[in-house]
């Protein structure tokens, strides 16, 4: 009565199970293809004067020099901008778990910010070139910092928001009951209790940031030098890449290979580092 | 308040500890305050951006009938013509052809991560797709110059050529890999993570009890599958369809690196194509020199707001109900 | 008569813990059999095994056989769907699927391709909803989603449904415990009717309900079964000190 029979419904169910495995094989071997094909042309332009010089003349037409002014211009450029968007998202972040909970005005602020998560970075790129048009300004480090910090700004707050939300709720009431107001248990103990997830999420928007080029095409510019004022152009890894990809000259086609691997390599070790960090960090955490 | 001397060191205690909650009250309401003005940001933003790109648009919004702009074929800035119909045709293609390519094989990852996975698999999956989701644009378009186009020029042209030639939208018409089939299976592979953790997270609010009570009855995994749990959250799977899809229309580095960039009405995923967003991230070096151009560009720009903004919302409102909060 | 269900030497394991311990019991054909014990003492644990609910939890364990008519429900030959068609359960809180009262209890018939044709659904339809004291209340709104019953009634239309795919043996896990009272009479004077017709286990952690419904009992402490007998057996003359301590209400 109970034997293995060849039903129909037994058949679908082994032919679902082996496309679903086919497909999660595809995912996971695209990104394994993907790796690979940045590493396998990165590696061989990689060279210590790609990581340590700046273009040099006739670099563009496959001559000497490197990309550290797109290294450096990029880690100015997230590093400024993540900052930037802490200083808003941390405040924004706390005040919904201290005050806003489950109200009607949090609803809407969650709202917005998911929208503004959704808007495409060459938006907030058009955008800010708006701004400069009207008022004048020309592309700079400041105008590309700025509009990373309007990037960066959703996708953090919604990260700690996720996090901050999963708060046991026993260690905020228990700074309640003693007395605590709002604002002291959102300062002292809320941050020390999140501060892994805290960090993961500006690690998480620092690495979105850093890869952006839609957004700082416009307003940050481009140049070859090593940038030293908050008003002047700067070069971006993201840039680097795009503008050598289109080069005919084969040698400076490899630097923008180079730059693409040193630009994953960042995002890679932003990634597993924010993922670690999360897991190692929390002496004062509460499990 | 009790009455004691003043010398007694308990009510020195008690009135200084009264003076010190009143402080710390003011703080929480300054604070408060404050803090409130802060939360403001995210709505101010969203309606100075959308404002500002209307207002540097304007010119050219309001020299022409909608229909002309939105229908127009013509793209020739110089002559003050400017038709985006090519631009919306081309952001349509290669979305549509991206989202296609992406949904059947995210919707079966996500159901095998949520309903037949074991642990270990899922912990090794959800870093495998947090590393696809931060892999940078252009770092896609490399990969997309280096491997889909040839791909696309050496495999797919000529097999698609050879037994689906005959339908036109199939055929192969110019010589390149670059186009929209290309930009099309970048922006799959783009928008994959997002789909798959949306629809895993709608997945896991189904009950286990509603997967138990048809398993009691004797149904296979699949069947408890297909009959049970997929029709509870359809909705919230095409939510989550949308929702890359949105992101899809908003790509800009990757697609532009693929798909040609020629301003023509695409007939076939073979065909080259011009998105908007390319359009803008390819012409801002001129926007200043050939008048109107900027606000024709910026009106692009937000077009796509608008577009994006609005799926964007539909699907955050399914969500935000079956979810129960703010997604991730 | 031979026994329906047979367990013989029976362990197993949740990861490292040990939850059931050198099982060895038979249970009676049609007749209530009721696995009584203290919390933890692995009663849904055990009844888990009878329709392989158990090997659903991930790192689970386990060695022996259990025998439905001589046949071992574990052989690598079974199909695991079939044994769930012949030992059906019903759950502690109602769980009716998100469809019509009509669809649900057709449900398992569509599965298993059943019935040949929409009359015959119908008429099972109907004859399952009388036996479980339902087709009265629901003749009228047969097409109304499933959920908008009381919870007595989701339970009933749970006992109809599974009777529907025609099984051999009930199996309940604590089935009344989260219903009203008349509504927990209603269903323990359904199974009652039903055992001349199915072999029914039941678990429960009421005593009372025990000894209403019991025709044979399997009492468990600690994972091991430390006495079983016949209800009136066991209730007037415990053999073992902790069914006794149970039975005085100690636990």
């Amino acid at each position: 009565m109970k034997k293995n029979p060849f039903a129909k419904r037994h058949i679908i169910e082994t032919c679902m199970k082996v496309i679903m495995l086919a497909s999660l094989i595809l995912v996971t071997g695209t990104l394994g293809l993907i790796l690979w094909t940045i590493i396998k042309n990165g590696i061989p332009a990689m060279s210590w004067e790609m990581l340590t010089q700046v273009p040099k003349g006739g670099f563009y037409m496959g001559k000497e020099g490197g990309i550290l002014n797109a290294i450096i211009g990029s880690l100015y450029l997230a590093g400024g901008g993540t900052v930037l968007a802490l200083v808003c998202s941390l405040p924004i972040a706390l005040y919904l778990k201290a005050y806003l909970g489950e109200s009607k005005w949090g609803s809407y602020v969650r709202l917005a910010l998911d929208v503004l998560w959704g808007i495409p970075t060459i938006v907030y790129g058009a955008f800010g070139f708006a701004i400069m048009v009207s008022l004048g300004l020309r592309a700079s480090l400041l105008a590309g910092i700025i509009v990373l910090a309007l990037i960066e700004l959703p996708i953090m707050t919604r990260a700690m928001d996720e996090v901050i939300s999963r708060m046991p709720l026993e260690v905020e009431q228990a700074a309640l009951a003693v007395g605590s107001t709002r604002l002291e248990v959102a300062l002292r103990v809320v941050t020390r209790q999140m501060l892994p997830g805290i960090i993961t999420a500006v690690l998480l928007a620092f690495g979105r940031g850093i890869g952006d080029a839609a957004s700082v095409l416009f307003t940050a510019g481009y140049t070859d030098r090593i940038v030293t004022s908050l008003f002047r152009p700067t070069a971006s890894l993201p840039l680097a890449v795009f503008f050598q990809l289109g080069s005919p000259f084969p040698e400076v086609r490899a630097r923008g290979y180079a730059a693409a691997f040193i630009l994953t390599v960042i995002v890679l070790i932003v990634s597993f580092g924010a993922r670690l960090l999360s897991s190692r960090l929390g002496k004062y955490t509460i499990k | 308040m009790m009455q004691q001397k003043p010398s007694d060191p308990l009510s020195q205690g008690s009135r200084q500890t009264q003076a010190f909650l009143q402080t710390r009250n003011r703080r929480d309401r300054t604070a408060r305050k404050a803090f409130f003005g802060i939360t403001l940001i995210p709505v101010f933003l969203i309606i100075v951006i959308t404002c500002l790109l209307v207002i540097r648009a304007w010119p050219i919004l309001s020299s022409q009938p909608l229909a002309d702009l939105l229908l127009g074929e013509v793209w020739k800035p110089t002559n003050e013509q400017f038709g985006f119909l090519p631009f919306i045709l081309g952001t349509l293609w290669v979305t549509l052809v991206g989202v296609i390519l992406a949904v059947p094989a995210c919707l079966l990852v996500a159901i095998y991560l949520a309903e037949y996975a074991r642990r270990s698999t899922r912990t090794i999956a959800k870093p495998v797709l947090d590393l696809l989701a931060a892999i940078p644009s252009v770092v896609y378009g490399v990969w997309g110059l280096l491997v889909i186009v040839p791909f696309v020029d050496d495999i797919l042209g000529p097999f698609f050529h050879r037994w689906l030639g005959f339908v036109p939208v199939f055929s192969v018409t110019q010589p390149t890999g670059f186009g929209i089939f290309a930009g099309g299976i970048v922006l799959a592979v783009m928008i994959a993570p997002l789909i798959i953790a949306v629809t895993f997270e709608v997945l896991s609010t189904v009950p286990d009890e509603l997967r138990q009570a048809s398993l009691s009855l004797g149904a296979t995994r699949w069947q408890t599958i297909s009959k049970v749990v997929l029709p509870r959250v359809l909705p919230g799977i095409i939510a989550a369809v949308v929702l890359g899809a949105s992101r899809a229309l908003g790509e800009t580095m990757a697609v532009l690196m693929v798909v040609g960039n020629v301003p023509s009405i695409p007939t076939s995923i073979f065909d080259t194509a011009y998105p908007l967003a390319a359009l803008i991230a390819n012409n801002f070096g001129e926007m200043m020199s050939i008048p109107l151009y900027d606000a024709a560009l910026l009106s692009a720009a937000l077009l796509l707001l608008v577009i994006i903004m609005v799926f964007n919302i539909l699907s955050t409102f399914v969500l935000q109900r079956i979810l129960g909060k703010a997604r991730i | 008569m031979e026994p329906h269900i047979q367990v013989k030497d029976l362990n197993a394991f949740y990861g490292k813990q040990h939850v059931l311990k050198n099982i060895n019991i038979e249970i009676p054909r049609n007749k209530i059999t009721v696995i009584m014990g203290p919390s933890g003492c692995g009663k849904s644990t055990l009844l888990k095994t009878f329709n392989r609910f158990f090997e659903l939890t991930e790192y689970t364990r386990l060695t022996g056989n259990v025998l439905i008519d001589g046949q071992d429900i574990y052989n690598r030959d079974v199909d695991v769907t079939e044994v769930r068609k012949v030992v059906g359960l019903l759950a502690q809180r109602p769980a009716v699927l998100p469809m019509s009262i009509f669809d649900n209890v057709a449900y398992g018939m569509n599965i298993h391709n059943m019935k040949k044709d929409r009359n015959k659904t119908r008429e099972a339809v109907q004859h399952y909803l009388e036996i479980a004291g339902l087709w009265e209340e629901v003749h009228t709104r047969l097409h109304d989603p499933a959920t908008g019953l009381s919870i007595g009634q989701q339970q009933r239309l749970c006992l109809a449904r599974g009777l529907a795919v025609e099984p051999e043996i009930i199996l309940g896990d604590e089935p009344t415990s989260a219903l009203d009272p008349i509504s927990s009479q209603n269903i323990e004077k359904r199974l009652i009717e039903l055992k001349k017709d199915y072999t029914i286990v039941i678990v429960t952690h009421t005593l009372r309900q025990a000894k209403r419904l019991a025709d044979h009992v399997i009492y468990m402490y600690l994972g091991e079964v430390a006495e079983t007998n016949s209800a009136p057996e066991i209730f007037t003359n415990p053999k073992h000190e902790r069914t006794k301590q149970y039975l005085d209400g100690i636990f």
